[in-house]
């Protein structure tokens, strides 16, 4: 018997029961979905990190205060007092030391409200230099940035990011209008063109003050001359492992430290950021892996109910194709083949609906999930395997039954 | 036309008459449970090709049980069947499978179509199995149908045809892989007068041509159209004789 041949026999009869068969399917229709979406989750996620994290500027190293000698704890008193201060960032800038970085700006953050008449709004304060805006890659739609002679004078000047402008005004350009930060009356210098925003950052709701007036006027603490974060530029992707030794081996020097190993901050890159954030993801991926395979061990148990349910109502039928010459093997194929039809049609089913479920459900969740084609295609192997792995056993029934038992059954 | 008829219990002669068939001290023991019943209890049968033989008996006589070993659908307990000079006990499964389907045509009470084909999918089935090609598959299975008369209901399925039909599309089928042997468990059995008239009529033409048919029936005006009767009785023959009519 033919390939051809069994396989039309095959598809008839999966075919001829198309509701019996879309039941029996749906547990690896449902893994193979659930698999493509997670795989397209995992990706679109790391698609989504990587987008927020290089839309803090390019070429950036990112310096925080505290020491992570291995992934386990964090030491030198993160949270306390910050061991990163504003003399830092101006050593790190002296271009005399440090000829591969490009741009430094300190920034010294917390969450404040800022009022506008009866309207309140919260959101990030912080406090920078005016080197800030080159260094993140930002640009001014209305007014000024902070000027250095602001941030000499602690002057309490302000500049809104495009959202933060639209909460407090409802409008964006501002400039020369009061807000109130705890009791202290700030002037709009200048608002920030939109940059757009990521599911857990929003690069436009921000509040910009000169780092002098954040220190003394608004975020108090034990040191003020600390900053919380400390982005050093490089002055092109080729110099940024350049720029890493520089400030490495300049902030040990100024913290008078012989072993950077006993460092007390971090230094880290953007693609750094990136990793870390999708190890996350990916034990995320483990898990919800996890829940595909045993929905697809489901849905394997269903194609072997059904495969036995369908040989013992053709037990009769069976009897006559052995009647009539078929050989055992010739019988196994072709419920193999049936078996393999329903993995199939699972796994092309389940592949549609993840693929539709990838292209509307981001709408709504706000992430992005990528299809992959690979994965598309890999399930639906796998789907296939199923049927045949879960077939074997009704099959191998079918091909052992004695003519005369089968031909004599109902 | 008509073979020379050989009586069971004589041994074969030597000479051309190789007997196609032959079983020998045959014993069919059915086992259900601790229940025991011995459905043929030494039976000594040798048919030569190119006879048409009817095997008659009560209900429960064994006939059916002689036709599942005839047609190696099933096994002997004890004794041999001997088919074209070879032990079947010694065949395995594929070697069966192949012998169904290159030697012998079943032709059963209950027709036995596949519902879901045509019927020339039902005709085509054992080619399928014979590795016979695509397009010579069909032209045989049309000119199977034609030839039981069928020519024009080549599409129907078995539910859209008459009983008469059906047994002449099964009829077809059996005689579409040129078999030697024919083998028919009461084909007759489900039909009225005149559709058995048709079916023996093409066991006769297939006779002419030289096929060795056994037919299983418990009527006597089908069993003479044999040329020689076997009766059975209690899973024993009583009787076997050349048929005067
Ligand atoms: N699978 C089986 N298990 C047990 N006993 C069986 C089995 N098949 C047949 N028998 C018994 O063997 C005996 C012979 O059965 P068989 O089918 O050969 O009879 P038959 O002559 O064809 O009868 P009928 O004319 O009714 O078809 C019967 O008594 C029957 O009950
Ligand atoms: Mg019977």
């Amino acid at each position: 018997m033919s390939w051809m041949e069994t396989f039309r026999t095959s598809w008839s009869a999966v075919h001829s029961h198309a509701l019996r068969s879309l039941l029996t399917v749906l547990g690896i229709l449902i893994g193979i979905a659930a698999v493509i979406l997670t795989v397209g989750l995992g990706l679109g996620t790391q698609k989504d990190v990587s987008s927020q994290i290089s839309s803090l500027g390019s070429n950036l190293l990112i310096v925080t205060p505290g020491s992570t000698t291995d992934t386990s704890g964090v030491r030198g008193g993160f949270g306390t007092s910050s061991t990163l201060t504003i003399s830092d960032a101006a050593a790190l800038a002296s271009t005399v030391n440090s000829p591969d970085i490009a741009g430094v700006a300190a920034e010294k953050s917390t969450s404040l409200s800022l009022v506008n008449g009866d309207t309140n709004w919260t959101t990030t304060v912080t406090g920078t230099t005016p080197s800030w805006l080159d260094v993140r890659s930002r640009t001014i739609a209305y007014g000024s940035f902070i000027t250095d002679a602001e941030n000499a004078a602690s002057a309490s000047d302000i500049v809104l990011g495009s959202e933060t402008a639209d909460e407090l005004f409802g409008t964006q350009n501002v400039v020369n209008r009061t807000v109130t930060i705890s009791d202290r009356t700030f002037t709009v210098v200048g608002v920030l063109s939109s940059a757009g925003s990521s599911s857990s950052d929003n690069l436009d709701d921000i509040a910009i003050v000169p780092f002098s007036t954040a220190a003394t006027r608004l975020i108090g603490g034990t040191s003020s001359n600390s900053v919380s974060t400390i982005y050093v530029q490089a002055a092109s992707a080729g110099q940024l492992s350049g720029a890493y030794q520089e400030t490495q081996t300049l902030l040990a020097n100024l913290h008078s430290l012989s072993d950077v190993a006993d460092a007390d901050f971090t230094i880290a890159s953007q693609d750094a950021l990136v990793g870390t954030a999708t190890a996350i993801y990916q034990t995320l991926t483990v898990l919800l892996t996890g829940v595909a395979a045993l929905s697809l061990l489901v849905g394997g148990i269903g194609v072997m109910n059904i495969m036995l349910v369908s040989v013992s109502e053709r037990t009769r039928e069976i009897g006559l194709r052995k009647a009539l010459g078929a050989p055992p093997w010739a019988i196994r194929r072709q419920f193999l083949i049936e078996a393999a039809i329903l993995g199939l049609s699972g796994g092309l089913l389940g592949a549609v609906l993840g693929i539709i479920a990838a292209l509307t459900l981001p709408a709504a969740l706000g992430s992005s999930i990528v299809v992959s084609v690979p994965a598309v295609v890999l399930s639906i192997g796998v789907a296939v395997a199923i049927g045949i792995v879960f077939g074997v056993y009704p099959a191998t029934r079918a091909a052992r039954l004695a003519p005369i038992d089968a031909l004599r059954s109902e | 036309m008509v073979e020379p008829v050989i009586q069971s219990r004589v041994e074969p002669t030597s000479g051309s008459t190789e007997p196609v068939i032959a079983l020998a001290a045959a014993r069919k023991v059915y086992r259900s449970g601790s229940l025991e019943f011995e459905a043929l209890r030494g039976i000594d049968l040798e048919i030569v090709e190119g006879e048409y033989v009817a095997i008659m008996g009560p209900s429960g006589s064994g006939k059916s049980t002689i036709m599942n070993i005839l047609g190696c659908l099933d096994t002997l307990s004890s004794g041999t069947y001997r088919l074209g000079g070879d032990d079947v006990n010694d065949l395995d499964e594929i070697d069966l499978a192949q012998i169904r389907n290159q030697r012998i045509g079943f032709v059963f009470q209950q027709f036995n179509l596949l519902p879901s084909l045509s019927a020339w999918r039902n005709v085509e089935l054992p080619m399928i199995y014979g590795k016979v090609h695509r397009d010579e598959r069909k032209l045989r299975a049309q000119r199977a149908l034609e030839r039981v008369g069928l020519g024009d209901r080549l599409a129907n399925r078995p539910g859209e045809l008459s009983g008469g039909q059906q047994q002449r599309v099964a009829v077809a089928r059996a005689l579409v892989g040129e078999p030697t042997m024919i083998l028919a468990d009461e084909p007759t059995g489900n039909l009225d007068s005149v559709s058995t008239r048709d079916v023996l009529g093409l066991f006769d033409e297939l006779h002419e041509l030289g096929r060795t048919i056994v037919l299983i029936t418990h009527e006597i005006e089908v069993a003479e159209r044999a040329r020689r009767i076997v009766r059975v009785r209690d899973g024993e023959i009583v009787t076997d004789e050349v048929n005067a009519a």
